[in-house]
């Protein structure tokens, strides 16, 4: 074995030049396919874990800006959403909507507890919201119903925010801590790992219009619906929200960009179809660039075997069988593609990795929501060994046909070729 | 019993038009014989020689080399016999480009599994008899003619096969380096070794023994040698 062996390394040491070319094939198309569907999968588990902050069954609606007159009313008004929004979704649409709620925030609120300060937003939310945005407690409750009822001052921080302040997020619960110089009690800590920017708490919806004087305000609804699943029965609901909420706020019920609505059920349905033509996309690609890297190798295979004949020949007049010249010419194509393919492999994974770094958490903002764009970039690595055994076999194959063909021909035939 | 029993031995070429190039050999070589094959080119000496060697196959006839009918051999077989009964020698030389010296002549034993240690010391030891120590991991490129031919012959030997076959094996050499190779064959001759050398040149073909006429396919006479060191160029004789 190590006795073929050095006869191979004898071999590829003389011819290498093709030995590199062959080598550096099989390397950049391991390695393309890797950042190929590392990149994709950056992408696509992005979409996921976007799609995956929203409950099912949650329709948002979004006030915007008129871009056609109506009603004697100029284009480019912004639209304000108050609570009668509110009650209108949650009567006009019996079956439909289960139960409407609304948000509204402030952002700048300087917070203190003790002699610890911090800056950020405050959100003023209903009692369903956690359960809507899947926000995920730790400690304590979220905002409910009495809270709302009665206005009370009360809030749910984030770990990290009630690590900064109180030191640890246990000693936190039930402590109060100033928020624009009103003091709020602090019954929830809700987990906010992974998640970036600065101070961000819940507070109830009533509270907060109430402390900021926002009036009637709502900035944004969240509609618990039932049976708007399909494309059909979602653009049906759609239009009928939009005569009704242009009739309110006197906009042309045409006017797609007056008011913005997000389903996310059909819109979960819908990433998902765009992730699956991406990802067949990208297979398609890596397919293919995995096809070029075999015709790389068939091509130097064929080659290898033409210019190799005559030794062949030699070899066969000094004794060898067939088999052993066949096993050589194939134990050097497992070599050249094994060894390279795994200089590719981890190349690849490096550069994933390294995009993983740099551009791991690329987050726009969507509304109130942080969406990251591209996400853990990886690939599976059975994904990986596998293409690599793809490209070991396609060069065995490829090597296999004409070297049986060159090891079949009589020695005195082998011995002629030039 | 001899060593090579040949009997009517016929061979046609089919690349295009058929070429009928042996139409019925039928030759005996005893062991410990030096023979020449001596003809024209096209007379298909080389052809016969090939046959000899179980390069190539025969249509119809009857071969038997050291009591084995050669017809129905397997491929393994073949090779196995090529490797342990026969030594070549090439008009070309036949050394693979890339491997020195003393692993070319090594490399029969490679496929006798024997080990590269092993191997290589057997190989150091031809060559230092054939008076190449210095040149044994020297590349064939870096020899003269008559430094490749040596190495090729040691090849030829290193399995101590029981028959020679050299084609043409001074066809690329000078004429005193040509003599130098003929005297080696000598050599090995008078150390027991059967030997058969396909020839186009009167010269060389007069250093051995017994001399076959071949001309188109079929032998004309057999000429015994008596005295092979006088041949017809000399004494001690450039054969060219």
């Amino acid at each position: 074995m190590t006795d073929m062996l050095q006869e191979i390394w004898a071999n590829l040491r003389h011819n290498k030049l093709r030995t590199a070319l062959t080598g550096f094939s099989v390397t950049v198309g391991i390695f393309l396919l890797i950042v190929l569907l590392g990149s994709g999968n950056g992408l696509i588990h992005a979409f996921e874990h976007n799609s995956g902050q929203m409950a099912m069954d949650v329709v948002r609606v979004w006030p915007g800006i008129t871009s056609e007159p109506y009603d004697g009313l100029e284009k480019g008004r912004t639209v304000r959403l108050d609570n009668r929004d509110l009650r209108l979704a949650a009567n006009a649409f019996p079956g439909r909507v289960v139960r409407a709620t609304g948000e509204v925030s402030q952002s700048g609120v300087s917070v203190s507890a003790g002699k610890e300060h911090l800056t950020g937003e405050l959100k003023g939310v209903f009692a369903d919201y956690g359960a809507m945005n899947k926000v995920q407690m730790e400690l304590g409750r979220f905002v409910n119903d009495r809270d709302l009822g009665e206005r009370r001052k009360v809030m749910v921080v984030g770990r990290k925010s009630a690590e900064q302040l109180f030191g640890r997020a246990e000693r936190a619960l039930g402590r109060y801590l100033t928020a624009d110089s009103a003091a709020y009690r602090i019954v929830g800590i809700y987990s906010d790992k992974g998640m970036m920017g600065g101070f961000q708490a819940y507070v109830p919806f009533t509270t907060l219009q109430l402390v900021y004087r926002k009036g009637n305000t709502v900035e944004g609804l969240l509609l618990r619906t039932r049976a708007i699943d399909t494309e059909a029965t979602d653009s049906v609901f759609q239009a009928d929200l939009r005569r009704a909420m242009a009739r309110l706020h006197r906009f042309a019920p045409s006017d797609r960009s007056a008011l913005w609505v997000y389903n996310s059920t059909t819109g979960a349905k819908e990433s998902a179809e765009a992730m699956g033509i991406l990802r067949t996309a990208l297979w398609v690609v890596g397919l293919l660039t995995l096809l070029s890297g075999v015709v790389g190798i068939s091509n130097i295979m064929l080659i290898t075997v033409r210019e190799r004949t005559h030794e062949f020949g030699i070899r066969k007049a000094l004794g060898a069988r067939s088999w052993s010249i066949l096993r050589s010419v194939l134990m050097e194509s497992v070599l050249i593609t094994g060894l390279f393919g795994y200089v590719g492999l981890v190349l690849g994974v490096a550069a994933t990795e390294y995009m993983g770094v740099v551009a791991g958490r690329e987050i726009i903002m969507v509304a109130d929501m942080e969406m990251p764009v591209f996400l853990n970039p990886t690939v599976d690595l059975g994904v990986a060994l596998r293409a690599l055994a793809v490209l070991i076999g396609a060069g065995l194959l490829a090597g296999f046909f004409p070297a049986r063909k060159a090891v079949r021909v009589k020695p005195v035939e082998a011995l002629r070729a030039s | 019993m001899s060593l090579i029993h040949l009997k009517d031995i016929e061979k046609t070429y089919h690349a295009g038009a058929p070429l009928h190039v042996l139409k019925g050999i039928s030759l005996d070589i005893e062991r410990g014989e030096f023979v020449s094959i001596m003809g024209a080119s096209g007379s298909g000496k080389s052809t016969l020689l090939n046959i000899l060697g179980i390069l190539d196959t025969y249509d119809s006839g009857e071969y038997v080399l050291n009591g084995t009918p050669i017809r129905h051999l397997s491929e393994n077989r073949a090779a196995d016999y090529r490797n342990r009964m026969i030594g070549f020698i090439f008009q070309s030389f036949n050394l693979i480009p890339f491997k020195n010296a003393v692993e070319n002549v090594a490399l029969p034993l490679y496929y006798q599994g024997v080990s590269r240690r092993r191997r290589n010391a057997l190989a150091m030891e031809q060559l230092e008899r054939l008076g190449l120590k210095e040149w044994a991991h020297h590349l064939p490129s870096e020899l003269s003619g008559g430094q490749k031919q040596r190495v090729a012959i040691a090849r030829a030997i290193i399995t101590q096969p029981d028959i020679i076959l050299a084609d043409e094996p001074t066809g690329a050499l000078d004429s005193q380096t040509s003599v130098e190779v003929m005297n080696l064959l000598g050599q090995l001759n008078e150390a027991g070794m059967t030997i058969v050398v396909v020839t186009h040149e009167s010269g060389v073909a007069y250093r051995t023994h017994k001399i076959v006429h071949i001309k188109d396919g079929l032998i004309g006479h057999i000429e015994a040698n008596p005295n092979p060191g006088a041949s017809p160029f000399g004494e001690g004789g450039l054969m060219k």
